[in-house]
C-alpha cells in the first residue's frame, strides 16, 4: 500500500498511518520526491503519531528523504514522535540531526511557515 | 516448545511477521509501550541483519521465568558467512551495508542482557533478554 501524500497551499501533507516495510518506505522516497517536483510545493510535514517504533533502516530512509527534498528546496519537518520512538531512536545511537521536529502537526505547520519565512 | 516461537527470515515481509509475534508476546507478558517499543526495535535490526548477511535464519521469542522474574528472550540464529571481527560490528557507526551501522551496538543499549557467538562460515547466533520490571 502506499502512503498518501496531500497537498495543502505550498506544501505537502503525509501521516503515516500503519507499520512501515521496507518496499512500503523507500516507495515513499520516490513518491514525496515526485509530489514536490509535480507541485512545486517548498515544504512538507511528515507526521509519525501513529507510529510505535522507528528502526535504523526507516530512520535511514527518513532522513535520506529529508536530505532529498532539502536537495530540491523543500523543507521537511517531521512531526508527532511518540515518547517511546524518541527513547529507542536515542538508545539505537540515531539523533536525526539537524532535522526539523515539532510536537504535533499544528506545531509543525506554524515551524514551517516560520521557516519559510511566511 | 510453548514458551518459544519461531519465524523464519527469507524475505522483507518476514521481517515485519517478526516484530509482530514479539510485540504481541511483549504485550502479553505485561511489558509497557517504551519497552515494546524497545524489543520491536532490537528485533527489526536482528532480523534484518540475517535478511542482509546471512540470506535466511531464524528469529525466536521465548517468555522467561527465572527466580520470580519474568523476562522474554531473543535468538537470532544463521548460518550465514558469520562475523570476522566481533569487535568491530559492536562499534556505533560500522557498517559494510551503507547503514547508518546502529543495528548491533543499539539492540544490546536497548535489551538488558546480550550475547554473540559468530565464528566465520559457520553463521552467528545472538541472545538478548528485556526483563519486567
Amino acid at each position: 500500500m502506499r502512503i498518501p501524500i496531500l497537498k495543502l497551499h505550498d506544501c505537502l501533507l503525509v501521516s503515516i498511518q500503519w507499520e512501515l516495510d521496507d518496499q512500503t518506505a523507500l516507495q515513499f522516497q520516490e513518491d514525496l520526491l515526485k509530489k514536490i517536483h509535480d507541485t512545486s510545493a517548498n515544504g512538507v510535514v511528515i507526521d509519525l503519531t501513529s507510529i510505535d517504533f522507528i528502526d535504523s533502516f526507516i530512520a535511514k530512509v527518513l532522513g535520506d528523504v529529508i536530505e532529498m527534498s532539502h536537495l530540491m528546496g523543500a523543507k521537511v519537518v517531521i512531526t508527532g514522535i511518540q515518547p517511546a520512538v524518541a527513547i529507542t531512536l536515542t538508545e539505537l545511537g540515531i539523533g536525526l540531526n539537524n532535522v526539523l521536529t515539532a510536537l504535533d502537526l499544528e506545531k509543525g505547520l506554524e515551524k514551517l511557515q516560520q521557516e519559510l519565512g511566511e | 516448545m510453548d514458551n518459544q516461537s519461531c519465524v523464519k527470515i527469507i524475505n522483507e515481509w518476514d521481517i515485519v511477521s517478526a516484530r509482530q509475534l514479539g510485540r504481541n508476546v511483549a504485550k502479553e507478558l505485561g511489558f509497557g509501550t517504551v519497552d515494546q517499543a524497545r524489543i520491536t526495535t532490537a528485533i527489526s535490526e536482528l532480523a534484518r541483519n540475517i535478511f542482509l548477511y546471512a540470506g535466511q535464519g531464524q528469529i525466536c521469542i521465548e517468555k522467561l521465568y527465572e527466580n520470580g522474574k519474568t523476562g522474554l528472550r531473543l535468538l537470532s540464529i544463521d548460518s550465514g558467512p558469520g562475523i570476522k571481527d566481533l569487535r568491530q560490528v559492536m562499534e556505533d557507526g560500522y557498517s559494510t551495508s551503507g547503514g547508518l551501522g546502529a543495528g548491533l551496538p543499539g539492540v544490546k543499549r536497548l535489551m538488558d542482557d546480550f550475547q554473540i557467538d559468530s565464528s566465520p562460515g559457520e553463521g552467528t547466533d545472538i541472545r538478548a533478554i528485556k526483563w519486567l520490571r
